[in-house]
């Protein structure tokens, strides 16, 4: 496998957002996932729930409830506006406002016509959906107290809503209350407080079901609006409910962390009658359960903890396949951190800031497994604010350290650093090219003379980088008329090539002498999650979201006889099931064969002159090769090297002096952060 | 070898009860259980046997209520029969011969004449495979019937009888078995099965414990080893299938049950604490906590009036409406092991042993019945497996029953050792022991013997105790120094050792001037009044086991055995070995009784008894094969009537009954022909009123009552005839069928007539006075009269006494009489002395 001297970078005090609001679109198997800070994710269910887009979130702007119309995805918010994001952008397309107050919730009916919002001030508004735009059409009766839920009848006609203390049931034609749920306050304390209806779900029958601050989910008749059954399910509050497509199956989200799944059935067999039986509980967070979504096959819940969880319900899926394993999706499935090779900088990329820091140095020389003593420590040279409302999307260090850009929805910034002894100079780079406004991507060259930044419509800015000033080169354009955004760039070492891929799932190489297409890889059905071209072949090695390995000759311009072998073998089963995806590759200048690639939960070394794994030997045989005598190791050994050593793995990069770089996150860190969960009577405590 | 052709080894007493589900009848009257080789019926309200279901000659395995018919009760057992009885009168009505093992039965008024029996896989008797089968109940009017007609239902289920349960009417089974669900239809003769995983990375372990089906949903509940209840629905799906999981207990559920409405589900478990959940609303729970011991079958009445809960401890507990405790019926409490010695009480002939953790129990062998529990430890009992608490491990009686003495340890880790002595003195006020003195760490190891002096003419009373430390040490009682302290309290007086060597078991003498501590090998005697050692007895190789000191006439002989197989019988008048033989002795026991001894032996996995005396060399009484496995434990108890058998083999039961426990916690004893004959007459005799519970107090009462009634009839008629009295009087009649020549003169008679009219207000008392001295008067009278005279009278009294009863007036005819007979006597001598003249 190689021995490094390792960099255990463990400063970088990345936290995720809490997630407040999810939205899953049935059609297109998306997921949209809106953050406490702003930014909305948009995860493919169909592609190994591949995080493929991220919008990135605003000062003012505090998304509360998400709502699909079709392919189009609204929001709304406690800043009182709906705002329509442009998914090709990567950025709100427009933002309303409803006057109404702090919009709690948002709800389109299935036609996909007309979208309700519930207000602070106790109207439920109606808002056209027209082709650009969504036009405000009427508002409904006035309630006092605020409206926290909504929910539209399957035919259109009616509209549930959650309010303080009772659950009100529109025509949506008059807009007049035709019946009022009263609902019960909780017990002991609580007897004084409102209880807040915090979930509604209006079912086909005409049934309402109701989660509330009272810890109850209640199953009301709609047609004659009377209490049916009522569920105690917590102590706490009911946060969310989200029921299957067919109707058969609930789900309810709890402060504790739980989510209840109730079911449709019949209580004897073989007979019609059926109720709603509470089934099986899911525990899988440590705090509230914010937003819930019902897929057809799983369970996808998220909170205060920040994490999405993917849980498959068995009685859906087969059992033992990759549809069938619990999922917990905690990083970004993109790069947070950049790293200049040769100057041995990390930059961080947080919402607010950005941090470069220096690595620090360690003397001497130690057995594998030791760990050195550090002579110089890691130092925090620059933590930069970001100007404006705008959240940072991304961001770019040169390789030599002497350049630092970062973007966020409407503005590029570029810096220069200049390193005397211990004094860092930075200067911004005032003047940038016009075309230089709206990126997704910001890439410099292995030379540092030029930067790449990916705009809309899958085009590449090419920008030179003299010692003051930058000019505008070129724009690359592929060939394809696709719309999607550059999620990934990557320049070549020795500058002559620069590949792009897009959430099209193409991959276009261009040549940058000649500032042209050079050619593009056939398109596979799964994201790219990492690409990277090696230095001394030019060959290109894409890793996709359903963890296949590509690599292809960018001279010949097909796939190479290695990437033909490996798809005719087929990759291990164990190393399709790992459930994070790629997010980096790099290469071994000492070892040419070497490819280097990491997950949350791993890096490997791949060795493309050892055999592949058969199906049947071991993957991770790191350590049972240390157990077997040298001469035996050679026949064992096979081309994936696995280290599990460092977990939770942020970045993998290896430096010019070939030192290796690991940036760990703890989730035990993360978890340190978060507010207090709810108390919870523990047994034996 | 002695004949022993009519002695028999029998379970008499101190059976599990909690062994099988118990059954209430349909009117909640009564509870039958499972009781050994019997099926007990107790009464639900006054906690009394009624009787027993005797037939079974193996462990009955089962109880069931005919579905068809609910006075009567089907009974299975590991013989291989299903019988049925009439509970009420405790009539055997049919058996049916199955021919296999029974190990549980099931029945549904759906399935008219079929009930459902666990056996082993027909195939192959020896495997640890079980099946479920239907067996057609044949229609014969035979007492004998053998059912051959069955049918497989399932096949490998377990053999535990909580895992299997009918579905709602009878249209299915569910059977749990390690970490499968099989739920099998009958209509659609198909099974569906449901697999859980073996556990989750916290250590749950999903084992299926037990099963109940919902009587009117298709709910299956199920109890699992982690303490979760799972709820399944759908099951009538592969995949669909789905459950809700319950999870208040923190150890296995033993126990599932829903009530007949199905509002509400029943759990027990290690926590005894009776759980109800409310069906479909099971966030709301009740509890029933603190009922003493693990629950391991929960049971409703039919009408769901009555819970009852069985408990690990051997005792049933019924609970009205799931919050009253009602009745307790207790059996035996049986642990694990018994760490006290059997010992008998000497005051209430009671049996003593380990009974509920922290307690001694009290046993009434004669009337199978527990009649109290001694609190020994008096600390709180977690109920959780695996805690370290304090257990009572030694305990004994002096000969009077005065002093009680047990020793308690607690061994948390191998060095910790917590022990305490306690004293306990009976008081005769509240006729219980109450605490004298606790010695804490009476040794500094564990206390392996421990004895009192049983002379019973010694003035003082002593206790040595040995101890794994290499001491023994000798306790009194001794007045205290100063006279503010309230009484006497124990102190020790005496501490010996022997070359270091640990001591093993200690032993006096009957007389208590001897007293005898092995120490390995060696047997040291000495005399308690001068704590002198006066010999040592050693018959190496093999460390002594047991001591025990002849009786009687053969006090001059110690027995002793030794771990090499020997049983030794030392002379103490020569100090040398009286003789020996070979023999692997788990246990010596002599009786108290008599000189005999009893010898319980191991070989081959069996264990053999012989009684000897030690001054004969032949022995009175061997058994072979008395019980399978090691008997540690036994006890000679006395008897309250002796037998006077006088058959040699026999006559070692006379006056002391033998008990002793078997490996498996069995208590067994041995049995005469003669008097089994008797118990089985007695039992026979025994009639019962079906309305009321038949117990010695409702006995007792009811004859009290019929006397009651008895009396008031009697008052009752003599109110009415006093009105019609002239002419019926005795008096009357006596004055007119005497001959008229031999009447005094008119005025004498005519003042006796008229105070025979008078009502006598003389009170009992006075009357008894008057009869007495009356009596007396009449003795000296007939001793100075002749012959005729008495010869005279003596009919006439005795046709009196036939007359009172006749007419059933007593008191007032009978001081009528007396005066008549005393005017008779007047009226005689006045005859003699006018004769005379």
């Amino acid at each position: 496998m190689g021995e490094f001297k390792v960099h255990r970078v463990r400063f970088f005090d990345y936290m995720p957002s809490a997630i407040r609001a999810m939205a899953f679109n049935r059609q297109s198997e998306r997921l949209a996932v809106a953050r406490a800070d702003g930014a909305v994710e948009i995860f493919n269910f169909s592609d190994n729930y591949f995080q493929e887009k991220v919008i990135p979130g605003q000062d003012s702007r505090a998304v509360e409830a998400l709502c699909w119309v079709d392919q189009r995805l609204f929001s709304g918010g406690l800043n009182g506006e709906i705002t329509e994001y442009d998914l090709e952008n990567l950025k709100p397309r427009y933002t309303v406002a409803a006057y109404g107050g702090p919009i709690w919730t948002i709800s389109s009916n299935n036609q996909g016509t007309m979208l309700a919002l519930g207000c602070e001030d106790g109207t439920v508004k109606m808002f056209e959906v027209l082709a650009e735009k969504v036009q405000f059409q009427r508002n409904f009766d006035r309630q006092k107290g605020r409206i926290i839920s909504l929910s539209w009848h399957p035919s259109g006609t009616l509209i549930a809503a959650g309010m303080m203390d009772m659950i009100r049931v529109f025509d949506a034609e008059t807009g007049h209350a035709t019946h009022r749920l009263l609902v019960e306050r909780g017990v002991g304390a609580s007897k004084s407080r409102e209880v807040v209806v915090w979930s509604v779900a209006f079912l086909s029958d005409h049934t309402i079901i109701s989660g509330d601050s009272a810890g109850k989910v209640q199953i009301w008749d709609g047609v004659t609006g009377t209490l049916l059954r009522t569920h105690l399910v917590t102590k706490w509050d009911v946060l969310a409910l989200s029921v299957s497509q067919d109707q058969s199956s609930l789900v309810a989200g709890t402060s504790e962390g739980t989510v209840i799944q109730f079911q449709l059935i019949s209580s004897t067999v073989g007979q019609q009658d059926k109720e709603w039986v509470r089934t099986r509980t899911f525990k899988n967070h440590s705090h509230d359960v914010r937003a819930l979504a019902h897929t057809e096959t799983a369970v996808v819940s998220g909170g205060m903890d920040t994490q999405l969880v993917v849980r498959p319900l068995l009685d859906k899926v087969e059992k033992n396949t990759q549809e069938s394993s619990l999922r917990k999706i905690v990083f970004p499935h993109r790069s947070l951190v950049c790293c200049a090779k040769k100057a041995g900088l990390l930059l961080f990329q947080f919402p607010e800031h950005l941090e470069l820091w220096r690595l620090g140095e360690s003397e001497g020389h130690g057995k594998p497994g030791d760990s050195l003593t550090v002579k110089t420590k890691p130092e925090k040279l620059i933590q930069l604010k970001r100007k404006g409302e705008d959240h940072i999307c991304c961001s770019a260090l040169s390789p030599c350290g002497g350049w630092m850009a970062y973007s966020t929805v409407s503005s590029v910034r570029l810096y220069r650093l200049q390193y005397n002894n211990n004094n860092i100079g930075i200067t911004k780079v005032s003047r940038l090219p016009k075309d230089l406004c709206s990126v997704h991507q910001l890439c410099f060259s292995s030379d540092s003379s030029k930067l790449f930044a990916s705009s809309s419509h899958s085009s590449v800015i090419v920008v030179a980088l003299n010692q003051q000033e930058c000019t505008y080169l070129h724009t690359l354009k592929p060939k394809s008329s696709s719309r999607q955004p550059v999620h990934l760039l990557f320049a070549s070492e020795d500058g002559k090539w620069l590949a792009t891929a897009n959430t099209d799932c193409e991959i276009h190489i261009y040549n940058l002498d000649k500032l042209k297409l050079h050619c593009t890889v056939p398109v596979y059905s799964s994201y790219p999650t990492a690409i990277a071209i090696h230095p001394l072949t030019s060959n290109l090695v894409v890793v996709h979201a359903d963890q296949q390995i590509f690599e292809y000759s960018l001279e010949k311009k097909e796939y190479t006889e290695w990437s033909r072998k490996l798809q005719k073998l087929g990759l291990h089963s164990l190393w399709l099931e790992r459930d994070t995806p790629v997010t980096h590759i790099t290469f071994n200048s000492r070892n040419p064969a070497h490819i280097i690639l990491h997950d949350m939960f791993m890096f490997c070394i791949i060795d493309q002159s050892l055999p592949l794994p058969e199906a049947k030997t071991l993957l991770y045989n790191q350590m049972t090769l240390r157990s077997v005598p040298e001469p035996e190791r050679i026949r064992h050994s096979h081309a994936f090297k696995i280290c599990k050593n460092f977990q939770h793995l942020l970045c993998v990069r290896l430096l010019e002096d070939h030192s290796l770089v690991v940036v760990e996150r703890p989730l035990l860190d993360i978890m340190s952060q978060l507010p207090a969960p709810v108390r919870q009577k523990k047994f034996a405590t | 070898m002695v004949e022993h052709g009519d002695i028999r080894v029998v379970h008499r007493g101190g059976s599990k009860i909690n062994f099988r589900e118990p059954v209430i009848t349909n009117d909640s009257s009564f509870l039958l259980c499972a009781s050994g080789e019997c099926v007990k019926v107790f009464s639900t309200s006054t906690e009394e046997c009624i009787h027993d279901l005797r037939g079974h000659t193996d462990l009955v395995t089962g109880v069931l209520l005919k579905p068809s018919n609910h006075l009567q009760v089907y009974s299975c057992s590991a013989d291989g029969t299903v019988r049925l009885w009439d509970f009420t009168d405790g009539i055997l009505i049919k058996t049916y011969v199955i021919g296999y093992p029974i190990y549980s039965i099931y029945a549904s008024p759906d399935h008219e004449g079929i009930i459902f029996i666990v056996t082993p896989m027909l195939s192959d008797k020896r495997s640890e495979l079980f099946q479920l089968v239907a067996v057609h109940l044949p229609q014969s009017g035979d007492q004998l019937v053998e059912a051959r007609e069955l049918s497989a239902v399932l096949s490998d289920v377990s053999s535990n009888p909580a895992a299997i349960t009918i579905g709602r009417g009878g249209e299915y089974f569910a059977s749990a078995k390690g970490l499968q669900l099989e739920v099998y239809f009958f209509r659609k003769q198909k099974s569906y099965r449901f697999s859980l995983k073996e556990g989750n990375k916290k250590g749950g372990r999903n084992t299926f414990t037990c099963v109940a089906c919902h009587p009117k949903d298709d709910c299956i509940a199920t109890g699992h080893e982690d303490g979760k209840i799972r709820l399944w629905r759908n099951f009538n799906h592969k995949k669909e299938y789905t459950y809700t999981t319950l999870h208040w207990h923190h150890s296995a559920v033993s126990s599932l049950r829903f009530t007949p409405e199905g509002t509400n589900l029943l759990s027990g478990g290690v926590e005894s604490v009776l759980v109800q959940w409310r069906y479909n609303q099971e966030s709301q729970r009740d509890f029933l906590p603190r009922l003493g011991a693990a629950i391991t079958h929960i049971t409703i009445s039919p009408d769901g009036a009555l819970f009852c809960t069985s408990h690990s401890d051997n005792k049933i507990t019924i609970i009205q409406s799931c919050v009253k405790v009602s009745a307790v019926i207790q059996g035996l409490v049986k642990g694990e092991s018994v760490r006290t010695d059997l010992m008998v009480d000497p005051r209430s002939k009671a049996m003593v042993l380990n009974g509920k953790p922290g307690h001694l129990q009290f046993y009434s062998l004669q009337r199978d019945k527990l009649l109290y529990n001694l609190d020994i430890v008096q600390q709180e009992y977690i109920h959780e497996s695996g805690l370290q608490q304090f257990e009572v491990v030694k305990a004994a009686f002096d000969a009077s029953g005065n002093w009680l003495a047990t020793v308690e340890e607690r061994k948390q880790k191998a060095a910790e050792l917590e022990l305490n002595l306690k004293l306990w003195e009976f008081d005769e006020q509240t006729q219980s022991f109450v605490l004298n003195t606790t010695i804490s760490a009476p040794h500094e190891a564990q206390i392996t013997a421990m004895c009192f002096c049983h002379a019973a003419d010694s003035q003082t009373t002593m206790l040595v105790s040995t101890s794994k430390d290499g001491h023994f040490k000798a306790w009194q009682l001794a007045t205290p120094a100063r006279t503010e302290d309230e009484g006497p309290s124990w102190s020790c007086d005496f501490v010996g050792a022997y070359h270091g060597l640990v001591p093993k078991c200690c032993c006096f003498s009957a007389d208590g001037s001897l007293l005898a501590v092995s120490f390995q090998e060696v047997v040291t005697v000495w005399s308690p009044s001068s704590w002198e050692l006066l010999t040592t007895l050693s018959q190496p190789p093999g460390a002594i086991r047991d001591l025990c000191f002849g009786r009687l006439s053969c006090s001059k002989y110690l027995l002793g055995t030794t771990a090499s197989n020997l049983l030794c019988c030392w002379n103490l008048l020569t100090c040398s070995l009286e003789w020996s033989t070979s023999m692997d002795t788990s246990l010596l026991l002599a009786d108290p009784f008599s000189e005999n001894m009893a010898a319980f032996c191991c070989q081959a996995g069996c264990t053999d008894l012989f009684v000897f005396k030690p001054s004969e060399p032949r022995p009175l009484f061997s058994h072979k094969a008395v019980c399978s496995g090691k008997v540690t434990r036994a006890v000679f108890a006395p008897r309250e009537d002796m037998l006077e058998s006088c058959e040699e083999s026999s006559q070692w039961l006379n006056c002391s009954q033998l008990y002793f426990l078997t490996q498996y916690m069995d208590l067994m004893t041995f049995i005469t022909k003669a008097e089994e004959d008797r118990l089985m007459a007695s039992s026979k005799q025994l009639v019962i009123d079906d309305s009321v519970a038949m117990t010695p107090f409702y006995l007792l009462l009811g004859k009290h009552r019929q006397q009651q009634q008895e009396n008031q009839d009697t008052l009752s008629t003599l109110s009415a005839e006093r009105t019609p009295l002239p002419q019926g009087s005795v008096a009357i009649k006596e004055l007119l069928q005497t001959p008229a020549h031999v009447l005094p003169s008119t005025s004498f008679l005519c003042s006796m007539f008229v105070q025979s009219l008078l009502i006598s207000v003389t009170d009992s008392r006075e009357e008894s006075k008057h009869a007495e001295e009356e009596m007396e008067s009449e003795k000296e009278e007939e001793d100075s009269e002749g012959e005729m005279e008495s010869s005279t009278s003596r009919p006439r009294e005795a046709s009196l006494a036939g007359h009172a009863t006749e007419t059933a007036a007593l008191a007032l005819t009978k001081a009528q009489a007396r005066e008549l007979r005393r005017v008779k006597k007047l009226d005689h001598s006045w005859l003699s002395g006018l004769l005379d003249s």
